[in-house]
């Protein structure tokens, strides 16, 4: 973890770039509760990045204020070299940062095609007067994203309830389109807020696979929050450890399984 | 054909007619209550606010005449000129564009994920300072709408019936009026459906409406789909506003038609704009019918509780509605 400003290779091969995202002295309070209490990492591109902890770690805190939906009491976010100002969570989003969601965050009454379709929202040019007024071009526009979208759901294997309301779908495939919908967005930065949690064996299997192929394939940056651990370990080029909103770990798998530190959070011994 | 026959199918005609009219304000509640989950208490008065604007620009009043001549001892009350109907109309939606920026920027705003009882209180704040201000904007006498809709019986209609009925039968009686409305009302009902299906903004107006937070993260802005959606609303409000203007004059009574919306959101669901249109119709008929046939019996005035009646049964045996989104929960 010494030098890595001109980016690393890493076991499997996979060549990892510069940084794209950096998170400086990050504080979140509410009120009189620290969420996250000084914390600075970085995401480099094309890397797999975990942030982990125990439950009430400040992980789903720190996701939340990298996409937008909240905003740090202290500390800076860069993105892309750039210091980031406040932002809403849709300009988040137009910066191409997509995510998902911890509990799924689908829109239930629309079809999976419509649910990936939303998630081009961003890089429709059409305008509505435009739309009203040149039918042809918004079609012919309507038909490349389409095209797009049949791809990621080829992708990820859901051809099958491509029509089909999303609220009728069991979990495991609500998760995979939710997956979809972010990635319609061709994001820089993907993230992904607890991307197994409730699956089954086999469901986890299955959603580790589409993480990985989607980091290899697309060449997607990925930053994921996790509470298993193993599938972390597996998953993950770099790893940051959270416990009660203090990073306590940080680097590669091996690294950070060997850090007493994260040994203690985990095993739960108290801190004095 | 026996009259009493032709008389109920008159009857039942005339029903649709005024269903159409229900149909097009109770379509302005769907819209905002679809994108926003908000029941807007003020879609009554939105219309009535929209047929004044319109009377006003069309006849050239001096928007806050009385109140400017309060002040300044003045007596101005006309510019002195006339528009065309068509400029007038499209100059009122502009009006109700910017209403709907002035309502997301100081009210909407400030009331992100608050509980849906809260945005239902300030809608109808909302709605006794919008007919306040209409009154003072345009002054409250009753107006007279002329936008050059035909008026009158079709005399078409009533030449083309006559031979269904033998001798003192002189065809249906039909105002022009009423089929101009529903022409609308099917233009309008259909462009709707176009746009929220296959544009989009439609596309974001529905995700909007399904979960504000996933909406958010693929980047749509939730003030602009409020503008936007508003901006609809106030446009439909203006087609009921003109309808019901040119029938009945633009007075304040025309806000009270949001009541009788009510009882067609029941039947229809507060979530399906064809829902609106069949609850309105299934409303204007039913009553027209029932105080034709029954109202005799018990001394008339049905039409002013039979709707509520029927949309309480519906309230009892289909809670959602006819075309309402059914409540599945996951347990």
């Amino acid at each position: 973890m010494n030098d890595m400003s001109q980016g690393y290779t890493t076991a499997d091969g996979r060549k990892i770039g510069g940084t794209l995202m950096e998170m400086k002295n990050i504080t979140l309070r509410f009120g009189g509760v620290v969420a996250i209490k000084d914390i600075s990492f970085d995401i480099r591109e094309g890397e797999i990045r975990a942030i982990i902890g125990p439950n009430g770690a400040g992980k789903s805190s720190m996701l939340n204020v990298i996409s937008g939906f909240y905003i740090p009491t202290e500390g800076e976010v860069w993105f892309r070299g750039e210091r980031r100002p406040q932002m809403k969570p849709y300009q988040v989003a137009q910066q191409g940062i997509a995510r998902t969601f911890q509990n799924i965050a689908l829109f239930k009454g629309m079809s999976t095609l419509d649910n990936i379709m939303t998630g081009r929202m961003t890089m429709m040019k059409t305008g509505m007067a435009a739309q009203a007024l040149w039918w042809g071009r918004a079609q012919r526009e309507e038909d490349e994203h389409r095209e797009k979208v049949e791809k990621i759901i080829d992708f990820l294997e859901i051809q099958h309830i491509r029509k089909t309301p999303v609220g009728r779908l069991p979990y495991g495939l609500q998760k995979r389109v939710e997956l979809g919908r972010a990635l319609a967005a061709e994001p820089k930065l993907l993230l992904l807020d607890e991307p197994m949690a409730g699956m089954n064996v086999e469901e986890k299997e299955d959603m580790s696979r589409f993480i990985l192929d989607v980091n290899d394939e697309f060449g997607t940056t990925i930053a994921l929050i996790e509470h298993d651990m193993g599938v972390v370990m597996d998953l993950s080029d770099r790893v940051v450890v959270m416990d009660y909103g203090k990073k306590i770990g940080d680097g590669t798998p091996d690294e950070v399984r060997n850090n007493q530190d994260v040994i203690d959070a985990y095993l739960g011994v108290s801190h004095d | 054909m026996p009259d009493q026959i032709l008389y109920a199918m008159e009857v039942m005609i005339n029903g649709l007619m005024a269903g159409v009219l229900y149909a097009l304000v109770a379509l302005g509640f769907v819209l905002i209550f679809k994108a926003s989950g908000i029941f807007n208490y003020a879609q009554g008065v939105l219309a009535l606010f929209a047929a004044l604007t319109l009377v006003g620009l069309q006849q050239g009043q001096i928007p806050f005449s009385h109140l400017i001549n309060a002040v300044f001892g003045t007596d101005v009350h006309h510019f002195g000129w006339e528009l065309p109907a068509i400029v007038a109309i499209v100059l009122t939606i502009g009006v109700m564009v910017l209403l709907a920026i002035v309502i997301e920027r100081f009210i909407l705003k400030y009331l992100v994920n608050q509980e849906p009882i809260i945005l239902f209180m300030a809608t109808i704040g909302l709605a006794y300072f919008m007919e306040g201000f209409g009154d003072i904007m345009w002054g409250s006498d009753i107006k007279t709408l002329d936008v050059g809709l035909p008026q009158g019986a079709s005399a078409w209609v009533e030449d083309n019936t006559a031979w269904l009925g033998g001798e003192g039968f002189y065809g249906f009686f039909i105002d022009k009026l009423d089929m101009v409305a529903a022409v609308v009302a099917a233009v309008l009902v259909i462009s709707l459906t176009l746009f929220s299906q296959y544009s989009k903004q439609g596309r974001a107006l529905r995700a909007v409406a399904d979960d504000h937070q996933a909406a958010l993260s693929v980047g749509i802005s939730l003030r602009f789909i409020w503008v936007l959606v508003w901006s609809i609303a106030g446009f439909v409000a203006l087609v009921a506003g003109i309808m019901w203007g040119a029938k009945s004059g633009v007075q304040f009574s025309l806000s009270l038609i949001a009541l009788k919306a009510l009882p067609v959101l029941m039947l229809g669901g507060f979530t399906s704009i064809p829902g609106a249109i069949v609850g309105g119709l299934i409303i204007g008929v039913g009553e027209k019918l029932f105080e034709f046939t029954i109202g005799p019996m018990v001394g008339g005035a049905t039409e002013n509780w039979f709707a509520y009646v029927l949309a309480l049964l519906f309230l009892v045996f289909r809670p959602q509605g006819l075309f309402g989104e059914k409540i599945i929960e996951r347990v």
